[in-house]
């Protein structure tokens, strides 16, 4: 290699290590043409959050919210978390976009374009809840690997798309078909392109519900290039990582997918429960399908010092997976007593719901007001750690927050 | 006469032979002593990368290895023995920040190395392992939490509504 070059490589990619950014094909940038990420570095302007956003990884780009951040009924991009799992891709072309359908299972390969598939398929929109799989990792004792997810890896927006199931219907699905997966146009870490940064799927039930989409649009807008732009798939409920972003291919299996990070222990718990910080072999893991019962105080942020005699509004956001919740509670004694609270009804299935409260505090002191939710099987949140798994998911015990009574 | 001529004649073919062979040397000789200087003739390339590159980003030297209350600043890495070989091995493909933010024994960092060796394209650490995995393990120990901590760093603030 030519010693300058490789001196001017070294400065260039240095830059970019400090800039926290990465240019994907790099080679094929004009030449003079500095690249967005490189005029721009700032991830909270490319991305259009919020400056309260935590970023947790800037290579690939992990970025969540705080509590406080998530009051709106429907997230607004600027306080939507980002979890990429691989690089964005600078070539993004939303015009010569296109979604094949292929697979063992599949009775025909077919490819639509983005037009294809707005005209020939009937559009729903619907508020959808999606939360990162690791969402609370930060808690687990003894650590679990990866990004240090505190609670803010959640939202619920807005989607507006094609339903999965009309497009295979069109396509025809075998009588075979157990599970969807897919594919995109995301970069692996190492650049390596015959690797996948991550490819899940569903099996076929989850994959055929109403509210599986194929979304163009978010809030009403053409997707943010963090959550997918031009096309995702969007299974609310479950794992976000199931929504594949930038999605370009959905194959129809005849086996369980076997993607990336759909074997080992990628976004599985183990099948029965193990002691913190046991081994447990990758044939005692199962796949995650619904998330927990979850909830989240997002008003007041915690901190909040009120007067004496003055009652405490609160509000905040619950969800349940596949499920309802059903029957909202909160504490001011650290869970020996426990008030119901009004829930709302969902928008629609798979939208977190609102709940709200207003608070008396008996006399001057510290407390704390934790949140508990109840499914609709009768599950409610614990508020300890629930059980401790290898990869550190499904941490859905009870949010509080601290108050000053003076 | 005429010999005279024909000998005239070839000692300047000679002349002009020996001539062309000098110059011929010299432009060769010239050639050399410059691809001695400049192996890869880079004075003759145009497809440089473009200046604005550089200027995006002033690194000097300096700020590259630059440690600032026992953190190295461009990497947010604790400074400790094994640094220089973290920061080379280690941040290639993901930040330093997804190390930093993890905390594991030595079992388990070593486990997540074969990992990214088995499925993520990491190379062949050599001695350099032991190096590494000493730096995790002394600088990112894990720490107990229990089964649920007390809330910290709690900013406090007047609520007025």
């Amino acid at each position: 290699m030519n010693r300058r070059n490789f001196v001017k490589g070294a400065v260039l990619g240095s830059a970019t290590t400090i800039l926290g950014t990465d240019i994907v094909f790099s080679a094929l940038i004009p030449k003079g043409y500095q690249p967005l990420l490189l005029q721009d570095p700032d991830p909270f302007k490319m991305f259009n959050l919020d400056k309260g956003m935590v970023v947790l990884n800037n290579k690939p780009w992990n970025i969540e919210a705080k509590a406080h951040l998530l009051d709106d009924k429907i997230t607004p991009n600027k306080y939507m978390f980002i979890r990429n799992n691989g690089l964005i891709t600078e070539t993004i072309d939303a015009s010569n976009w296109t979604l094949t359908i292929d697979g063992e299972s599949a009775k025909q390969q077919k490819t639509y374009t983005l037009a294809d598939l707005k005209s020939k398929f009937s559009q729903y929109t619907y508020q959808l809840t999606l939360e990162c799989g690791g969402n609370g990792r930060s808690e687990f004792d003894p650590p679990a690997k990866g990004n240090q997810w505190t609670v803010g890896a959640v939202s619920c927006a807005t989607w507006t798309g094609v339903r999965l199931r009309d497009v295979l219907e069109d396509v025809g699905v075998k009588d075979d078909a157990i599970y969807v997966g897919y594919h995109a146009a995301d970069v692996h870490l190492s650049r390596d392109p015959g690797k996948e940064p991550i490819s899940r799927g569903a099996p076929m039930p989850k994959a055929l519900q109403d509210e599986t989409l194929l979304a163009f649009k978010m809030n009403g807008e053409d997707i943010p290039i963090a959550h997918g732009y031009p096309l995702r798939l969007v299974a609310g409920g479950w794992p976000a990582s199931v929504s594949g972003k930038w999605v370009n291919r959905i194959s129809v299996r005849n086996i369980v997918h076997d993607g990336t990070k759909m074997t080992g222990n990628a976004y599985r718990v183990p099948c029965n429960p193990v002691a913190p910080g046991d081994k447990v072999k990758d044939e005692d893991m199962c796949i995650i399908e619904s998330m927990p019962v979850k909830s989240l105080i997002t008003y007041p942020k915690s901190g909040a010092t009120i007067k004496q005699g003055k009652q405490l509004n609160i509000r905040g956001h619950a969800w349940a997976g596949e499920l309802e919740v059903s029957n909202m509670e909160y504490s001011i004694d650290f869970g020996a007593t426990w008030n119901v609270c009004p829930i709302e009804k969902p928008v629609n299935r798979l939208a977190w719901q609102h709940f709200s409260a207003s608070i008396d505090f008996p006399k001057k002191g510290y407390y704390e007001v934790w949140a508990r939710a109840t499914d609709s099987r009768g599950v409610s949140q614990p508020m300890l750690l629930p059980g401790w798994n290898p990869k550190g998911y499904l941490n859905n015990a009870c949010h509080r927050i601290a108050i000053k009574v003076g | 006469m005429e010999d005279y001529e024909k000998l005239a004649k070839s000692a300047k073919q000679i002349r002009r032979m020996v001539l062309t062979i000098f110059l011929v040397f010299i432009a060769i000789a010239g050639i050399l002593v410059y691809l001695l200087i400049d192996p890869t003739l880079s004075a003759f390339k145009s497809n440089e990368p473009a200046q604005e590159y550089i200027k995006v980003q002033d690194v000097d030297e300096e700020d590259f290895d630059k440690i600032e209350n026992g953190i190295h600043v461009r990497t947010g890495f604790i400074a400790a023995q094994g640094l220089t070989e973290v920061v080379n091995n280690c941040t290639n493909c993901h930040s330093s920040q997804l190390v930093i933010q993890n905390r594991m024994n030595r079992e388990r960092w070593i486990a997540t190395i074969r990992w990214m060796q088995e499925t993520q394209n990491l190379w062949d650490l050599g001695n350099n392992e032991e190096i590494i995995v000493n730096y995790l393990v002394t600088n990112y120990p894990p720490l107990k939490m229990g089964r649920r901590e007390a809330l910290t760093n709690i900013e406090w603030y007047e609520l007025r509504d």
